[in-house]
């Protein structure tokens, strides 16, 4: 039973098209969901994103009274030193944690922090340490949203150039549709999570991109290729087999993936942690609508014999090696 | 296939070399590392703030000032300009009104002349671009407004001299690993390893430190108090902790701090405070000279950014080039006060836009929490692939796993890109993601065999179909690292895209031709009629 691929069945017949048109329609409930807890309440920048200072602008304080756990109740009058709305957030870590506040318009950021750690000091008693200190002026933090987003908008339609020129139309819409569906949800995942959305999140979803694209790549170049080699197979049947045989480098890469970023979850400490999660969640979301949106999705866009590449393809087909596969 | 080309062995072997050669540096301990024969590289890993420990600051050149500042001297130039015209022109009201310079003629009928005169100013000489614009006002005015293009290159010549003087300021012996760089036309961003509170940094940079020699205009309190001020005088204020007091104050300089050319904290022998000792040029030591001679009984005043610290008589004529300033220092404001003087003022005011610091504790922590995640990850993939595809295929991917790690460690320590948080995410990431090149190879070895191929076929058509898709898969990651290498301001996501960049040519490198040189040595070696994988 050693290696464990044998124990991977080589030929399965799984149906995936079959579940498409349910899942598809969880699929559009659960991003709808999710656009709609991103941008409620309807307030800009952020939404309904838990944004740092990053996007946001003001000023962050970390610290930690390890090995103490944070008496985060006390630090609930840390409203009252006259700073306006003071955000105490916990960690996953119980024994560190941060404020959020913006600097009061008469005193320089420097003194609004000297003030701040010392209410901070006060309220939980001796042996707080201070790590990381952030101040984030609301010009440039309007300019790193912009920068976000324009990173975003960029990253996909760089992936939808390239996938329509490597692939053709029918193709790059159904990956750019699925890849939509991953970016969507993550966004869900943050504003769910609640988790910090800072540059840090915005790169984790590139990667999301990256990750999402390049998985749909290796499903849609199983298709095309099937697509030269059975010309008479029914679409749905097609893309069942292509799914199929790409289902254990799906299995192996995707478990492996898993594990490096689930022990990064788990060991990385505060800083890993929230990017861990993301590009977790972005590859178990990004393998699901490889299979069940962007493979599936040809057969509602209609990619038949009639499309272009067929043509090109019958020319090739007199080649050797594709007499090979047929008789296979 | 099978035949794998000799330069591709001697490739693989040479670049894994000295991927161990160059990565060595970063696992020895220091002892080791030190007492390495000189021909082998010691570098390390470049550890981004977040991992060692810093501060880091973004500061925007005051572009208001600077412009006024500017379109004053261009007020000036036009003024010499029509005075030495011949005949001369006559003119009134020569001063900045919002963002133009301007001059009045006493004369209408001088205007078409006067634009004549002043044409030569509109243009640098030196590159041939259009620097002015020249209006007419009303009734007789001539204004002048800076293009938009010399406004953007004046911001980046005061963002390059500022950030010589800062370099000056922070790092005086030019021993401290300070990064200072210009960010856009009008930002410099500062990153200052190891200094975990900015205070000082800010107290350092936050200052112009232009020094200024006024003459001071004895006048009645309740006058100033009143606003009654003599013409071309200001009221200053006294700088903070200095002892002086509010003063009024000729608006023009006699001189200014460039004529100094010497500036050390001292002690005053007679009193025993701290004073800043000066000398100044030879064209300073005349014009002070002159300045004493002509004022002997009146007072100056020293002003340091527009305030007043200290104001003495002159009692007799100073024509010796050098002086003390009293200022109530102590130790260690006359040396940050002597600093700033030798570092020269900054051409605009610099304000703090962004401010980010770690402390070392907290970067140490996260170096930490970074190697126990890497090692750990590493370690379950190994097994992992171990498992799946057994020791001689789980064992060549490992192999070529290995060999990545190293040489992206070798690529970020020879070309000393900064390892951030997220780049040791990136890391593990990569190194995830070169498993899947493998692992598409893996598979479709499998599948060439199943379809009833003999090994050696199926080898070779394993490797040549997968190639495709790892290729298409790898350029998208490229795509997005390119993105957010070009987009992100310099810090973590930055460090980020570059391991996720250096990884893609790496895992590329290992997993394609590493692995394929390694199978193709067993297929030569075992002969093998059944691949072990299938």
């Amino acid at each position: 039973m050693w290696p464990l691929i044998k124990l991977l069945p080589q030929k399965t017949n799984f149906k995936y098209v079959a579940f498409a048109p349910f899942l598809g329609v969880i699929s559009l409930l659960a991003c709808l969901a999710s656009l709609y807890l991103t941008v409620v309440p309807f307030t800009p920048p952020c939404g309904g994103l838990n944004c740092g200072v990053d996007f946001k602008g003001g000023s962050m304080l970390e610290f930690s009274t390890s090995p103490r756990n944070v008496d985060l109740p006390a630090l609930r009058s840390l409203a009252d030193i006259g700073f306006g709305e003071v955000q105490v957030q916990g960690f996953t870590d119980p024994t560190s944690a941060m404020v959020r506040y913006e600097t009061p318009e008469n005193i320089s950021s420097t003194q609004a922090q000297e003030t701040m750690r010392a209410a901070i000091s006060e309220r939980l008693g001796e042996g707080v340490h201070f790590g990381r200190a952030d101040v984030v002026g609301a010009k440039v933090s309007g300019e790193l949203f912009l920068l976000g987003v324009v990173a975003l908008g960029a990253g996909i339609t760089l992936m939808l150039v390239y996938i329509w020129f490597r692939f053709g139309f029918t193709f790059g819409a159904a990956a750019v549709t699925a890849l939509a569906h991953d970016v969507i949800l993550t966004f869900g995942l943050f504003a769910v999570t609640q988790m910090d959305f800072t540059l840090t999140a915005v790169g984790s979803i590139l990667t999301i991109v990256g990750y999402s694209i390049n998985d749909k790549i290796v499903v849609l170049d199983r298709v095309r290729e099937n697509l030269r080699k059975y010309k008479k197979m029914p679409m749905k049947d097609l893309i069942d087999l292509s799914v199929n045989e790409t289902l254990s480098r799906t299995i192996i890469t995707g478990v492996t993936g898993l594990m490096a970023l689930g022990v990064m979850a788990y060991y990385g400490g505060e800083a890993l942690f929230s990017f861990a999660v993301s590009m977790f969640f972005g590859i178990v979301v990004g393998t699901y609508s490889s299979i069940y949106i962007a493979a599936p999705m040809l057969t509602v866009l209609g990619v038949g014999r009639r499309d272009n590449f067929q043509s090109a393809d019958d020319k090739k087909a007199k080649k050797p090696r594709d007499e090979a596969y047929s008789a296979s | 296939m099978l035949q794998v080309a000799r330069w591709r062995v001697i490739l693989v072997l040479v670049v894994t070399l000295l991927g161990v050669v160059f990565a060595l540096p970063n696992v020895l301990p220091e002892n080791v590392r030190n007492s390495l024969p000189p021909f082998l590289p010691r570098g390390t890993i470049n550890l981004g703030l977040d991992l060692r420990g810093g501060s880091q600051l973004l500061l925007e050149i005051d572009t208001v000032t600077l412009r006024r500042q500017q379109l004053d001297n261009i007020a000036d130039q036009m003024a010499r300009a029509l005075r030495d015209a011949e005949p001369a022109i006559r003119y009134t009201g020569r001063g900045v009104v919002g963002d133009a310079a301007r001059v009045r003629l006493v004369d209408p009928s001088d205007l078409t002349r006067a634009k004549e005169v002043l044409r030569p100013l509109a243009r640098d000489t030196t590159n041939g671009q259009d620097i002015l614009t020249f209006v007419d006002g009303a009734d007789g005015a001539i204004e002048a407004r800076m293009t938009e293009q010399q406004m953007r290159a004046l911001s980046r010549q005061a963002a390059q001299q500022s950030i010589e003087v800062i370099r000056r300021r922070i790092d005086p012996d030019g021993t401290a690993e300070v990064s200072i760089a210009r960010q856009g036309d009008d930002r410099i961003a500062v990153q200052a390893p190891g200094v975990s509170d900015p205070e000082q940094l800010r107290e350092r940079i936050g200052q112009t430190a232009l020094m200024t020699f006024h003459m001071v205009r004895e006048t009645a309190p309740e006058d100033a108090a009143a606003g009654r001020l003599p013409p071309g005088t200001m009221v200053v204020q006294p700088y903070p902790q200095s002892g002086g007091t509010q003063e009024i104050v000729e608006r023009r300089p006699r001189f200014t701090g460039e004529r100094l050319t010497r500036a050390s904290p001292s002690t005053d022998s007679q009193t025993g405070e701290f004073v800043l000792s000066f000398a100044l040029d030879s064209e300073g030591t005349s014009l002070f000279c002159r300045i004493t001679r002509d004022n002997t009984g009146q007072r100056f005043a020293i002003l340091l950014d527009n305030q007043v610290l200290t104001a003495p008589r002159i009692n007799e004529p100073i024509c010796g080039g050098s002086g003390q300033i009293s200022g109530n220092f102590t130790a260690e404001t006359a040396n940050n006060l002597a600093i700033m003087l030798r570092a020269g003022a900054l051409p605009a005011p610099l304000s703090v836009v962004e401010q980010r610091s770690v402390t070392a504790e907290l970067g140490q922590d996260a170096i930490n929490d970074g190697q126990t995640s890497t090692f750990i990850a590493f370690g379950l993939v190994l097994a992992f692939m171990v498992l799946a595809y057994g020791l001689l295929f789980g064992g060549i991917s490992v192999v070529a796993l290995v060999v990545n790690g190293v040489l992206v460690m070798a690529i970020m320590t020879v070309t000393g890109a900064a390892l951030t948080l997220p780049g040791v995410a990136g890391l593990i990431l990569t190194l995830a993601v070169a498993l899947d090149a493998n692992v598409l190879i893996y598979e479709r070895m499998r599948e060439e065999a199943k379809a009833g191929r003999q090994p050696a076929m199926a080898i070779d058509a394993g490797f040549s179909r997968a190639m495709l898709t790892i290729f298409d898969a790898n350029i998208t990651h490229l795509g997005a690292a390119f993105i957010m290498l070009n987009l992100a301001p310099p810090g973590p996501v930055k460090g980020f895209a570059w391991t996720l960049l250096i990884g893609v040519f790496t895992s590329v490198f290992t997993a394609v031709l590493i692995t394929q040189v390694l199978v193709a040595w067993w297929f030569r070696v075992a002969r093998p009629r059944k691949l072990p994988i299938s």
